[in-house]
């Protein structure tokens, strides 16, 4: 059963009356009640990838974000300098899970925080002399780094400094790859441009410069997955049982090697398409190496994915393939027998990223959870598209929504789970309303895959059944208004 | 619950799985790995003198620091005044990662809202993002007041806050009365504590200016008042535990920036966005105090000589007051401030936290200590190990050289260890980060290491257990609860050091099954 489109669009509407006129009109863009119309069309005049309003709590974050937090930072074996003052790099200190075997310091640097730790001797004559400084000084104390990622912070654009001749000359010097990255805070409107920017960089200084030295017909890549919590691994574990070879993990756990020979992997197998869509359709393009979108949350999706996936390949890899899904299938059978009666119909509003709003929709109506509002941070046209149809009749989809309205939303609809980050996570637990941090699992996962998906209904049932939620005396319990749910 | 039970490996176990174990050694073949022949060796040179001594030799590159940047710390000090809503003037992500980063540690919302400047605002400077930024910041989280701060960005570029504040009220974006204070906090320069510091002076000075008052100190009833400030502190349960001092004293006093209430509200079903606070009419009235009492003076040093200059208040200065001297000179700033006695009760709970002093010391005494934080922080924890009989070895502050009183805070710390046997093998490095720590731990080996989750990385490379104290803290849960000042948190300070020495001797047990300690 559907939800109620004009109620919907009327609680919306509700909402969006506390803000002044002009940011009133521009938030209203960035809403949209899903109709038979928008899920057969696919298409719709929901606004996305534009700045956010000023002073408003956005969910979103910067470049540099987009760049280190999620692309480089999970490369394991080179360093990676936050460039500039000290924040940033402090602040997305190992706070993604992005898990890499190796030894902190010594082959692994994921979980670490180097950073040029600007002054303002170095913002009023540059930091470029430092930087060269920098790259020498990481040589000598981390001598198995396999090489340098340079993450620039918002001051480095804005005074001019040359990293990309400082780069060149070190990597001349120290005879490894020192890699420029712009990915300053202020460029784009969200992280999404970071990854752009950090992609556009591993094409122009590491792709294609190593060779593999044996191929084979079942290569492939793994690209868009950081390994949060190990997500990477329970999802590689089902494609090399199912027979083909991951020649490279793109970036969770990766090594500079595995960005070098990708490229000659026979098939890109693309789980985060909004983060690393632009690596896949240029290596298409240089390469000639097809791809394809995957996902492995929850199995209906897992199934679905295996198979389209096997179906790329030949009658070995398919009949693996079946052998694989019926090796698991009675294990998430199992899973969904004994959680599906805890979670059936539980409403849920997800914000996560620029994809996950809508890959693991599948995941919760696995569970027999519905979804009745979902939204992104940082997604672009073409993630709505895919989403609409993914979504019910009448729900609410939502692009960069406020704090405020989210919390509006919460208490109109109802909902018995909120899906969202850290930032969100504690103002849902005064509300009273069960809340997964969706970004890094919660301190949790895997999710992914079969093995994740057992992790994901018993983090749901968890939080969903926890009897903590019925000790909070409410003041007053909130009553729906206008909404169907 | 369903009394079937189900094996459900959580991340640490599913991945000692011989099936991932196999994966990891299979993907080797792609990652060009340095052998293990190398990895041991980087491994053994990593732990030697000789390469601490580089290690210490560096001058650029900066290792997991011990600190965080300005505008962190002054959105921490806007939350401690009533309905006030932090506004981060420059790209959003700042914000972003100030808000995450102080809920990870406390667990708790943080309100704060950004002017989110992108390419065009570095052109043409952020005004348009600072006029639209407090329309809607305050139609939407109906603040009392707002409080902007700087970003690199917004500093790199030269924006003008007071300016553009005026034009804000100018174009009727916020009315002509509404209060936003503002401050200059460049990443660049210090740390979060200066930006704590920053944000407070210009909360009291820009409320006071604003009130046309004048500064009479001791008048009226204002007068038997006292402005006590924390600084920028981790602990809640430290404002509870001044409260309850002050109470006993039986003084009127104000508590400039109190973000204990936002830092610990209800889960009551309603998330209101503003909890306590310094009520924003009694700042200008604390003009009018006996004086103020300053409990983290290397954080608070303009906002001291504000007070002491302006306001023509007597400032009583302190460290972070952590263990029983510091807290008897604590109750001594209090009584001279205020010509209170000390009361007896707290005299009384002195004697108790000295007993329990003496069930523990024999687990305590001639423990070597490493400890990491802020200034004030550790001198209050340099003060607790001395008195107690540990032996601080390495102490480490990121971001200890802020000049105070033409006294650097190193030469304070080298008097306080001097004033004690228990100091003498004491090191103190200022400006150093956590990876100097890594080689000091392993070159120079101690018993325990005391400071935040960060320290973590270094302390297990050396096996070494580590008391989590100060800022951040990701890793556990609920410590902020629990005071660690005054002579409650010296309680507190105890029970957590000596508990983690009594688990250390039960893991390391040979079997003798000692029950009584």
């Amino acid at each position: 059963m559907g939800l109620d489109i004009e109620a919907n669009k009327k609680l919306v509407e509700d909402i969006l009356e506390a803000y002044p006129d002009k940011a009133k009109k521009d938030r209203k863009k960035h809403f949209q009640i899903n109709t038979e119309e928008t899920k057969q069309s696919c298409s719709c005049s929901l606004k996305s990838n534009i700045k956010s309003r000023p002073g408003v709590m956005t969910p979103r974050g910067c470049s540099y974000a987009g760049s280190k937090g999620v692309v480089w930072g999970p490369i394991k074996d080179m360093v990676h300098i936050s460039h500039g003052p000290v924040g940033c790099g402090q602040y997305s200190w190992g706070t993604r899970r992005n898990y890499a075997n190796g030894t902190l310091g010594i082959d692994n640097f994921t979980a670490m925080q180097i950073t040029s730790d600007f002054q303002e001797t170095d913002i009023v004559f540059g930091g470029d002399k430092k930087l060269e400084i920098i790259c020498r000084e990481i040589k000598e104390m981390f001598p198995l780094a396999k090489g340098i990622s340079v993450q620039s912070e918002c001051p480095i654009g804005l005074i001019g400094d040359d990293i990309e001749a400082v780069s060149k000359k070190m990597a001349k010097e120290l005879e490894m790859p020192v890699v420029p990255v712009r990915c300053e805070g202020f460029r784009g409107v969200s992280q999404s441009l970071g990854h752009h920017i950090a992609n556009d960089a591993i094409r122009d200084f590491v792709m294609g410069k190593a060779d593999l030295a044996e191929t084979g017909p079942y290569d492939v890549n793994i690209i868009g997955d950081y390994n949060i919590g190990g997500d990477a691994w329970a999802s590689r574990i089902l494609l090399e049982e199912m027979g083909l070879r991951v020649i490279a993990q793109w970036s969770g756990d990766g090594t500079l090697n595995e960005l070098e020979i990708a490229h000659k992997a026979k098939m890109n197998l693309i789980h985060c398409h909004r983060s690393m869509n632009y690596m896949v359709e240029h290596m298409e393009k240089a390469y000639g190496i097809p791809w394809m979108e995957y996902n492995f949350f929850g199995p209906t999706k897992t199934y679905e994915s295996l198979r389209a996936i096997a179906a790329k390949f030949d009658a070995t890899i398919q009949e693996n393939c079946e052998k694989v899904i019926a090796k698991y299938k009675p294990q998430m059978d199992a899973i969904i027998g004994k959680y599906r009666p805890r979670l059936e119909g539980k409403k849920v509003m997800l914000l996560i990223g620029g994809l996950r709003s809508r890959h693991t929709i599948g995941a919760y109506e696995d569970l027999g959870m519905e979804i009745v509002a979902t939204g992104y941070e940082f997604a672009h046209k073409d993630d709505y598209e895919k989403t609409f149809p993914d979504m019910k009749e009448g729900s609410i989809i939502m692009d960069d929504p406020t704090a405020y309205e989210l919390e509006e939303l919460a208490q109109k609809l109802n909902i018995d789970l909120m899906g969202s980050g850290v930032k969100e996570k504690y103002v849902y637990h005064k509300m009273g309303i069960p809340f997964r941090q969706m970004h890094s699992w919660d301190y949790s996962g895997p999710y992914h895959g079969f093995d994740g998906f057992k992790i994901f209904a018993k983090d749901m049932d968890m939080t969903v059944n926890n009897p903590v939620w019925s000790l909070i005396d409410k003041k007053e319990k909130v009553q729906p208004e206008g909404a169907s749910v | 619950m369903s009394k079937e039970r189900m094996n459900i490996p959580d991340y640490n176990t599913l991945f000692t799985e011989e099936r991932y174990v196999q994966q990891r050694e299979n993907k080797k073949q792609f990652e060009a790995p340095c052998s293990d022949q190398e990895k041991a060796e980087a491994l053994a040179y990593s732990q030697s003198a000789e390469y601490m001594e580089k290690n210490f030799e560096r001058k650029a590159v900066v290792i997991n620091p011990h600190k965080a940047c300005q505008p962190l710390g002054s959105v921490m000090a806007a939350l401690g005044f009533e309905k006030t809503l932090p506004f981060v003037h420059g790209s959003q992500g700042c914000n972003s990662y100030f808000r995450s980063h102080l809920s990870r540690h406390f667990k708790e919302p943080t309100p704060a809202v950004s002017s989110s400047m992108t390419e065009d605002a570095a052109v043409f400077g952020g005004m348009s993002n600072m006029i639209d930024g407090l329309e809607n910041a305050v139609a939407l989280y109906k603040p009392e007041m707002v409080a902007v701060c700087t970003t690199c960005m917004a500093e790199v570029i030269g924006d003008d806050l007071s300016a553009f504040i005026g034009n804000a009220r100018q174009k009727g974006a916020i009315a002509e009365d509404f209060p936003v204070t503002f401050a200059n906090t460049p990443s660049f320069i210090g740390s979060h504590i200066t930006g704590y510091d920053s944000m407070i002076k210009s909360i009291l000075s820009q409320l006071f200016d604003r009130s046309g008052q004048t500064a009479a100190p001791g008048a009226g009833e204002e007068g038997e008042k006292l402005n006590v400030l924390l600084g920028f502190e981790p602990y809640t349960g430290n404002f509870a535990e001044i409260r309850k001092i002050l109470n006993a004293f039986d003084t009127k006093y104000t508590i400039l920036g109190d973000h204990s209430g936002n830092y610990d509200s209800p889960a009551n079903g309603e998330y209101e966005y503003y909890y306590g606070g310094t009520k924003l009419a009694d700042v200008p009235k604390a003009a009018n105090a006996l004086g103020s009492l300053v409990l983290q003076k290397y954080t608070l040093k303009k906002t001291q000589e504000y007070i002491k200059g302006t306001w023509k208040q007597q400032v009583s200065a302190l460290s972070t007051p952590l263990g029983v001297k510091a807290t008897d000179k604590l109750l001594e700033a209090i009584s001279e401030l205020t010509g209170l006695p000390v009361p007896a009760s707290l005299k009384e709970e002195r004697g108790r936290v000295v007993d329990a002093y003496a069930d523990s010391h024999p687990y305590l005494h001639g423990k070597r200590v490493a400890l990491a934080g802020d200034p004030d922080l550790l001198l209050g924890l340099i003060g607790f190990c001395l008195e107690v009989g540990m032996e601080p070895v390495h102490i480490l502050c990121s971001n200890g050289d802020v000049e105070f009183d033409g006294k650097k805070w190193k030469e304070e710390v080298e008097a306080l260890l001097a004033t004690s046997p228990y100091g003498s093998e004491a090191t103190v490095y200022v400006g150093k980060d956590l990876w100097h720590l890594r080689s000091l731990l392993l070159n120079d080996p101690v018993d325990l290491a005391i400071g935040s989750s960060h320290v973590k990385f270094a302390a297990k490379d050396a096996g070494v257990p580590l008391v989590r104290v100060g800022f951040p803290i990701f890793d556990r849960h609920h410590m902020h609860r629990n005071p660690i000042i005054g002579y409650q948190g010296a309680l507190n300070l105890l029970t957590l050091i000596v508990n983690i020495v009594l688990d250390q001797l039960d893991n390391n047990e040979s079997g003798f099954g000692d029950l009584v300690r």
